[in-house]
């Protein structure tokens, strides 16, 4: 295990190390330690390797993920994980506004709560919140799914396009173009793979969800075409 | 952008390291905002007393102004000098004597007043601000500070925050307001004086303005979500603590932290890092439109 000391290490030294990562590599587990809420940690990561940060972390903590498994041991600031592609963050704490915007695949997990306009603009990327998320959240959602186990704010999914939205908990209110949808049988197996995969194994019942997805009355595609694109 | 940061100690054994927590607060918010900072500490009460704080030219002679005033009032007036800024110690009664007297000198403006709050900004990086001041050696229960990046008026003295509210109030901001020029107009026909063309200025002036028809700080914050167009979280800094909103839609960031020895507001994490306990600290997002106080009653 490789362990970088952000107190002696600049953020782009140990970014650029990490960039430096062939997909074959040995080193494949980093521990790096004395973030202190600096921002940019872990960016632009293409390799699988488990990268842990050690505390708190500030802005854009492991953006641009590829492949690679960043957990961070604490809060994050705005924007973790903001335009995925592939891999998995993982926050044992809470995230700030904007965590995983315009996340293009991969798995983000949100131990505690997410702030305002989590999931914003989101284009494939599956993120699971265990406690509760902000206002706006999944505003402009394209593609992928959201998962709240807790209660979400004002607003939800407004002007959503093509993403789903499963809560457990009670919405404030929903946005534009949002409505409340049927949990069909194939609904109930994607959350539950969706929680099996953020580790909640279990212990939140699927019946206890609902589901929200666009009304599809404000964007001009039309679902039928689909096929067409 | 801007920074403000603000720390409310529970622990008095702390006070007497109030500054120097706050400076390191305040210095690693200079990239947030390098135009200009300010500060507000609440310090020791003097019985009977109120405090002063002026901004003085560099021509004036403070020791005779000081001289004039003490005359006037009869007594010897304590003052201590820090830079650009005297903190002068008065009795309560002689307020509105030493004001008509100070306001007869242009090179001379009160900046703050109250029992126990002091005042001190000026245009420059934070750092060297914090130091010229002398911050890390202050003494107090609490305290507000702003790095700015100027957006709506111009980098001066008068622009730096934290701007006064009233007798031991004071506010900075961090956003920008929309319809400050509307709201400032109103505030001068009921009586107000604005000092700049700021919209933060007229945040103040707006709490300012609440609290004297009656209406609570916590009031007055709820007052100002209705009233106040724009982006904004405001710390506001009063006799016994302070208090902190955002507004509802919450663009502008902020965090805070607590422990049982002192609560803690940063425009980011990284202005708590170096507080004593931070590692088991509990920290959180403040809610949008919320007001959120801590009281040392």
């Amino acid at each position: 295990m490789a362990t970088i000391d952000l107190a002696h290490m600049p953020i782009r030294e140990l970014n650029a190390a990490l960039h430096k990562l062939r997909p074959n590599t040995n080193e494949t587990h980093w521990r790096v330690l004395n973030p202190r809420g600096q921002h940019s940690i872990a960016v632009g990561l293409d390799a699988p390797v488990l990268v842990e940060v050690a505390g708190h972390v500030g802005y854009y903590c492991a953006g641009m993920n590829k492949q690679a498994r960043v957990m961070i041991q604490g809060n994050a600031g705005q924007g973790v994980a903001e335009n995925m592609m592939s891999g998995i963050v993982h926050v044992t704490g809470d995230a700030s506004q904007a965590a995983g915007a315009s996340g293009c695949g991969g798995l983000l997990v949100i131990d505690g709560n997410a702030s305002a306009r989590c999931g914003i603009s989101m284009k494939g990327i599956n993120i699971v919140v265990k406690g509760s998320v902000g206002h706006l959240s999944a505003f402009m959602a394209q593609t992928g799914n959201l998962v709240v186990l807790g209660d979400a704010g004002d607003t939800l999914g407004d002007s959503i396009y093509e993403a789903r939205l499963y809560v457990r908990g009670k919405v404030k209110s929903l946005g534009a173009d949002c409505v409340e949808k049927p949990m069909m049988d194939q609904h109930k197996a994607e959350l539950k793979r969706l929680l099996d995969s953020a580790g909640v194994n279990g212990s939140a019942d699927i019946g206890e969800f609902r589901r929200y997805g666009s009304a599809r009355r404000l964007y001009h595609f039309h679902i039928d075409n689909i096929g067409s694109y | 952008m801007c920074g403000i940061v603000g720390l409310f100690l529970k622990d008095i054994r702390l006070e007497p390291e109030l500054g120097s927590m706050m400076s390191s607060m305040l210095v690693t918010m200079c990239d947030r905002g390098p135009d200009s900072a300010g500060f507000a500490v609440y310090g020791a009460e003097t019985a009977g007393k109120i405090k002063l704080t002026l901004r003085v030219s560099p021509n004036v002679d403070v020791e005779s102004l000081v001289r004039r005033l003490s005359t006037l009032a009869g007594t010897s007036l304590e003052f201590v000098n820090r830079d650009t800024h005297t903190v002068l110690t008065i009795p309560a009664e002689f307020e509105a004597a030493a004001r008509l007297e100070i306001a007869k000198d242009s090179a001379v403006s009160i900046i703050g007043s109250g029992r126990r709050m002091e005042i001190f900004k000026e245009v420059g990086r934070p750092d060297h601000v914090a130091r010229r001041f002398g911050l890390d050696a202050m003494t107090g229960t609490h305290g507000i500070a702003h790095t700015r990046m100027a957006t709506e008026s111009a980098v001066t003295t008068n622009g730096a925050h934290p701007f006064t509210t009233g007798p031991d109030q004071c506010l900075v901001h961090n956003g920008s307001l929309s319809n400050h020029n509307a709201v400032r107009r109103e505030l001068i026909r009921d009586g107000l004086k604005f000092e700049t063309e700021n919209d933060s200025e007229v945040a103040a002036g707006f709490m300012t303005w609440k609290m004297r028809k009656g209406a609570s700080l916590e009031q007055a914050m709820d007052a100002s979500l209705s009233a106040l167009d724009g982006f904004y979280t405001f710390v506001i800094g009063t006799e016994t603590g302070f208090g902190v909103i955002r507004d509802p839609i919450a663009c502008k960031p902020a965090v805070m932290a607590e422990t049982e020895r002192w609560v803690a507001f940063g425009t980011e994490y990284r202005a708590l890092v170096d507080l004593p306990g931070i590692g088991t600290a509990k920290v959180w997002e403040p809610e949008p439109a919320k007001a959120y106080f801590w009281d040392r009653h």
